[in-house]
């Protein structure tokens, strides 16, 4: 399994998650785990999903999420989850 | 399951707190490009740099996207060239550097390390020539780099090459004026030079390295920091402790980025060096470290032993984070990297003196330091038998990067842009060590036992 991790941080508005997990079904990518909140007004959300089956490598899922952040005014980044999972393990 | 504030924190170290990976440096041997003729040995290693590093800044790239962790610097080291390069016969290695700085430029790397020297004990042929050619080499490139290893623990202090560094970096200076000096601070000289630093100036691919490794390095004093800015008020077992952590967790961001990019560049992974490297961004000091464990200024009483405490804490995290440990692998102090030691200059709480007493507990030296440049060569050869000893005396790696810039003195300002930062002038002692420095011949290696 390749797991990767979503965050998107930015202005509360209608139909952040519907775009973007638009895009990742789009292109064979399946969502393990959504955390979302809202914190003073901003949108925080923490995505898991699964890379194994998807359609397009990661550096274009990232383009197109970079995309459609820049298009909603939202910071979207995906990163291999290796990156969290070794940092605060022992 | 990875837990949300565990993502959350990662990403707020390397957005808010400036975590990065400082270097990835591979290393190349060269000990197999020696040829008389200095045009086939140019060729030779032109030729064995771009084809061993084609891929490494791409890869590099690619790491840092699918991570998305920064890696500030795709650098190369290379065997001391004044080894590979003996048996060339000519009096210069100046087109050597040249064909360094072209094949940096043709894979894209900031710097290439290794226009270097090791005389200890004693210069042989290639020694003196490489030497020689320093100043006009570091004039006329732009991203290769030099080091001059010259003292040991084993071997004591080649006061010869002592004296004649002071004399190359008043030339270097000179040289580069139109650059405010900007050739010395590309000029590391080593007490204890280690064979598989990734940072430059002084990285070097030692005699005892494989053929191509991968070595990283890491940095995060902004995180350690952030990190910090949480315990106040707590005693210093606490302090140590987080410091521990943190170190912990930046140096598996570099274990990680070491370990891809050794098995996508098909290198083997040499060592992490877990160093605090700083930059000179806001809110990435070394500096601002010590002032928030409860410093007024960096440099004040008390400066030596939060530092100690620091690099010690630093090591102990780290080393649990990564099987390979490597290089400098300690806090960095360079003056004009540091936006917090800069600012300790300029309020008159640091001082050449104080920054000599510091690197007796962390690495690696005297590091970027200005000083008006009609400082004696003498003196400047004093202040790098100074740093020596306080290497081989206590077997550990020291180093000098002194930039003495025509036509500045105390007060002045210099500005080197990019990584390497600006800086006030310092004050040097006026009083005068030449006939110390003019006797020449070599300290003998320090007794290991009776050492108080």
């Amino acid at each position: 399994m390749m797991k990767v991790v979503i965050t998107v941080v930015g202005t509360d508005q209608v139909g952040i998650i519907a775009k973007i997990s638009t895009i990742l079904a789009e292109h064979g990518v399946n969502i393990l785990n959504i955390n979302q909140n809202i914190l003073d007004g901003y949108f925080n959300m923490v995505m898991i999903v699964d890379m194994t089956s998807a359609t397009v490598p990661l550096k274009e899922v990232q383009k197109l999420l970079t995309a459609k952040g820049v298009e909603m005014g939202l910071e979207i980044k995906a990163q291999h989850e290796d990156i969290f999972m070794l940092m605060h393990k022992v | 399951m990875i837990n949300i504030q565990d993502i959350l924190e990662t990403n707020r170290m390397i957005q808010e707190n400036n975590l990065d990976v400082r270097t990835i440096t591979m290393g190349i041997s060269l000990r197999d490009c020696c040829h008389p003729d200095i045009d086939v040995f140019c060729d030779n290693i032109y030729r064995k740099i771009t084809h061993n590093a084609r891929d490494l800044v791409r890869v590099g790239t690619d790491i840092e996207e699918e991570y998305g962790v920064p890696i500030i610097n795709k650098r190369i080291s290379v065997t001391p060239i004044a080894i590979v390069a003996e048996s060339c016969k000519t009096d210069s290695y100046v087109k050597i550097a040249y064909a360094l700085d072209r094949a940096a430029k043709e894979v894209g790397v900031n710097f290439i390390g290794g226009f270097s020297a090791l005389v200890p004990k004693g210069y042989t042929k290639g020694d003196r020539t490489l030497i020689k050619s320093i100043p006009q080499a570091l004039a006329e490139t732009e991203r290769v780099c030099a080091s001059v290893n010259l003292a040991s623990t084993s071997a004591g202090i080649n006061m010869d090459c002592v004296r004649e560094m002071g004399e190359i970096i008043k030339m270097t200076a000179e040289l580069t004026k139109d650059r405010d000096a900007l050739g010395c601070a590309k000029l590391v000289i080593f007490a204890n030079a280690v064979e598989d630093n990734p940072f430059m100036a002084g990285a070097f691919h030692g005699v005892g390295e494989a053929e191509t490794t991968i070595n990283v390095g890491v940095s995060g004093p902004g995180v350690v920091k952030r990190a910090l800015e949480e315990a106040r008020g707590r005693d210093l077992g606490v302090v140590a402790e987080i410091i521990k952590k943190t170190a912990f967790k930046i140096t598996r961001v570099g274990q990680l980025v070491a370990q891809e990019a050794s098995k996508r560049l098909h290198v083997p992974f040499g060592i992490i060096d877990l160093s605090l490297a700083p930059t000179p961004a806001v809110g990435d000091s070394v500096a601002y470290i010590l002032e928030e464990i409860g410093l007024e200024s960096c440099g004040a009483p008390g400066t030596t032993a939060a530092l100690a405490m620091l690099n010690d804490a630093v090591k102990k995290g780290g080393l649990m984070a990564s099987s390979f440990v490597g290089g400098l692998s300690g806090a960095f102090i360079p003056v004009s990297e540091d936006a917090g030691m800069i600012a300790a200059v300029e309020r008159g709480a640091l001082s050449l003196e104080k920054l000599e007493a510091m690197t007796c507990v962390c690495s690696v030296g005297l590091d970027m330091i200005v000083v008006p440049g009609d400082t004696p060569t003498s003196t400047i050869s004093g202040i790098i038998a100074d740093e020596a000893a306080i290497g081989v005396i206590n077997n550990k790696t020291t180093a000098v990067r002194i930039i003495p810039v025509p036509g500045k003195t105390v007060g002045d300002r210099v500005e080197f842009g990019g990584l390497l930062g600006h800086s006030p002038v310092l004050k040097v002692n006026q009083f005068s060590c030449e006939t110390f420095i003019n006797r020449g011949g070599r300290i003998p290696a320090p007794i290991r036992s009776l050492t108080n």
